[in-house]
């Protein structure tokens, strides 16, 4: 017992270890050097020196970002606050859009599911949209709201771009929730179905007292993937449009040459991104019981 | 008029180019109030009969007519007990049957609807895992649920898909009286698709047997005139029993045996003609004194064939 714990411990820090320690081989060193120049004046003259040498070294990396991450709530200014601060916005972006996913995609997928000619008459257009990246997606979704203006009453003002945004998270994070959902509503035994006929069940009562929970457990893996895909998708948007948030601090430090930063993001959206997966897996894996 | 008609119905499976008929030229009669048992081979067409009495599949040819209806779809008042359960595994015992209960009569206050399917699951003993999922039940428990659920419909005809094939010996016995027991409270008609002959006798009025597959048809029924109710100690030394076994064994036996009979196999072995089996026991012999056993010089040697 004790040994499994020390495996699924040491052995993880053993791989992170790895992984800085490859990251600060190739990262560029500062050298300080003390030379004369032209004039016979002493001078000192800093050059990286390494592998790569503008990726900052571990250390340096945390040393940049302690401000961000010590007091991660801080708001210096809009695209200056702590990394909680803009990863909280982040977050409720990809909700929105997540949101909108799954308000379309579930239907979606029980059609799918249940209608084979419904299915013929998607699927091309659903595997034609299915690969498109979100940079694609963007610039479209500004097109199509860019005279777009929408205010919900203690929600708030969306722009077109956040319109856009929102657009691209919901459009690219749709599919795993519609696909799985299609299949777990084909894959929903005869036998249940039989109940529902012999009961005489009427279409709704069906729909949601056999059809909904049988499917659920196949919803829950597309829920989840498409989770994934939603945060994933939100760097690429708010990269392009320019919103204040994860995506958007590492753009704008990247424009900024301030390359610690960029690392800093980069692990907080993977950090991000493992612990939503963890807690969809949660959710998910208590409909698995079934 | 008959309670339950089926009229040259028959029944396959698969596209018109391939398709294996499973079953035909089924007729059937069943009054009101009879228990009917039917009997067949595994993969004879027991199932999917029953699933034409119960409607949820169409006959190719013939009606199935119950109270003088066309039978076209499924429907409540033809209570099945599926031969794999067909429980709902998200939801528990209780609210497995409730969900049947209150469909059916939600005309009931919820107090009615809530006495009315504990009164069916307590029937079958279940009441202790009332509040239990199914994948928390035994395979005897979930046929036990999949019963009251039927039970609780009030059907008028019952249709009983092996009810009882997952139980063990014990379980089976009682659930075999609670059947019985059942039966003669309410007088229900009864279709119960077994592929046990003691327990067919032991229930039913009427025992029918299906004959071997492909192209299951039914043969003529044999009546049980055993008194009831029906002790199943009595019964084993009964001479009448012993004979209407013997019968429903014999009948279907012959339904097996006619279409292999038609197919004779003869063994045929090559002819070649023994050398030498003599074994030696002492040193190796070589040539000269190896000599050529004349068949007439071979030992004949018996050896039993299991076959
Ligand atoms: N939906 C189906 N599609 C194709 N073939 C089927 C289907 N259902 C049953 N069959 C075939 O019909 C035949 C009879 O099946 P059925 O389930 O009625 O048998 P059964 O008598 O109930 O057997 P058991 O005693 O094992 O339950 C089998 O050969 C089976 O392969
Ligand atoms: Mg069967």
């Amino acid at each position: 017992m004790s040994k499994l714990k020390l495996d699924s411990l040491l052995l993880p820090l053993v791989g992170i270890a790895f992984c800085v320690l490859l990251w600060w081989s190739i990262a560029g060193k500062s050298i300080t050097k003390q030379t004369k120049d032209d004039w016979g004046d002493v001078v000192t003259v800093t050059k990286r020196v390494g592998l790569s040498a503008d990726l900052p070294t571990p250390g340096e990396t945390w040393k940049a970002s302690r401000d961000y991450i010590v007091k991660p709530f801080a708001k210096r200014g809009e695209l200056d606050q702590g990394i909680l601060a803009f990863t909280w916005l982040s977050l409720k972006l990809v909700a929105q859009g997540y949101l909108i996913a799954l308000l379309i995609g579930t239907p979606l997928g029980f059609c799918l599911g249940l209608s084979k000619t419904f299915t013929k008459v998607c699927d091309p257009i659903i595997q034609i949209l299915r690969p498109v990246s979100p940079l694609a997606w963007l610039p479209l979704g500004m097109v199509l709201f860019l005279s777009a203006k929408i205010n919900i009453p203690g929600v708030g003002i969306y722009t077109a771009s956040e319109l856009a945004a929102l657009f691209t998270i919901a459009i690219c994070s749709m599919w795993p929730t519609v696909m799985n959902t299609a299949v777990g509503v084909r894959a929903i035994p005869q036998d249940y179905l039989n109940v529902a006929r012999v009961l005489k069940l009427s279409k709704t009562k069906t729909l949601f007292k056999v059809l909904v929970p049988a499917t659920l457990p196949y919803m829950f893996t597309g829920f989840r993937l498409s989770l994934g895909i939603a945060w994933l998708v939100i760097v690429a948007a708010e990269m392009l449009t320019g919103k204040p948030g994860v995506g958007g601090f590492l753009w704008q430090q990247y424009n900024a040459l301030s390359y610690a930063h960029i690392i800093l993001c980069i692990l907080t959206i993977g950090v991000v991104g493992y612990v939503l997966d963890r807690l969809m897996s949660v959710v998910e894996a208590r409909f698995k019981t079934i | 008029m008959a309670f339950l008609e089926a009229q040259n119905v028959s029944k396959g499976y698969g596209p018109a180019w391939n398709r294996s008929e499973v079953l035909r030229d089924i007729n059937l009669t069943i009054e009101e109030g009879e228990f009917v048992a039917i009997i067949g081979y595994s993969g004879a067409g027991k199932t999917t009969l029953m699933s034409l009495l119960a409607g949820l599949i169409t006959p190719d040819t013939g009606t199935v007519k119950l109270e003088g209806r066309e039978i076209k779809e499924p429907g409540p008042d033809r209570g099945i007990v599926f031969q794999n359960y067909s429980l709902l595994p998200w939801l528990t015992v209780y609210e497995n049957v409730a969900l049947a209960v209150d469909h059916i009569f939600p005309q009931w206050t919820a107090e009615q609807r809530r006495k009315h399917a504990e009164k069916y699951i307590r029937m079958v003993n279940l009441e202790p895992a009332m509040q239990k999922v199914p994948s928390e039940l035994s395979g005897g428990m979930r046929q036990r649920v999949s019963v009251a659920r039927t039970l609780s419909l009030e059907p008028h005809i019952l249709l009983l898909d092996e009810p009882l094939s997952a139980l063990d010996a014990l379980t089976r016995a009682t659930l075999q009286d609670e059947i019985s027991r059942i039966w003669q409270e309410t007088r229900k008609t009864v279709v119960l698709i077994t592929n046990d002959p003691d327990e067919a006798l032991l229930l039913a009025d009427r025992v029918i047997p299906l004959s071997a597959g492909p192209g299951a048809t039914l043969l003529d029924s044999i009546a049980v005139p055993l008194e009831r109710p029906r002790d199943r100690r009595a019964l084993l030394e009964c001479r009448e029993f012993k004979r209407l076994r013997n019968e429903v064994v014999d009948r279907l036996l012959e339904s097996k045996r006619k279409p292999t009979t038609a197919i004779t196999r003869k063994l045929v072995l090559p002819d070649i003609q023994p050398e030498d089996i003599s074994i030696t026991t002492s040193r190796f012999v070589f040539g000269a004194k190896r000599k050529p056993k004349r068949p007439h010089e071979v030992q004949p040697v018996k050896v039993e064939v299991e076959v």
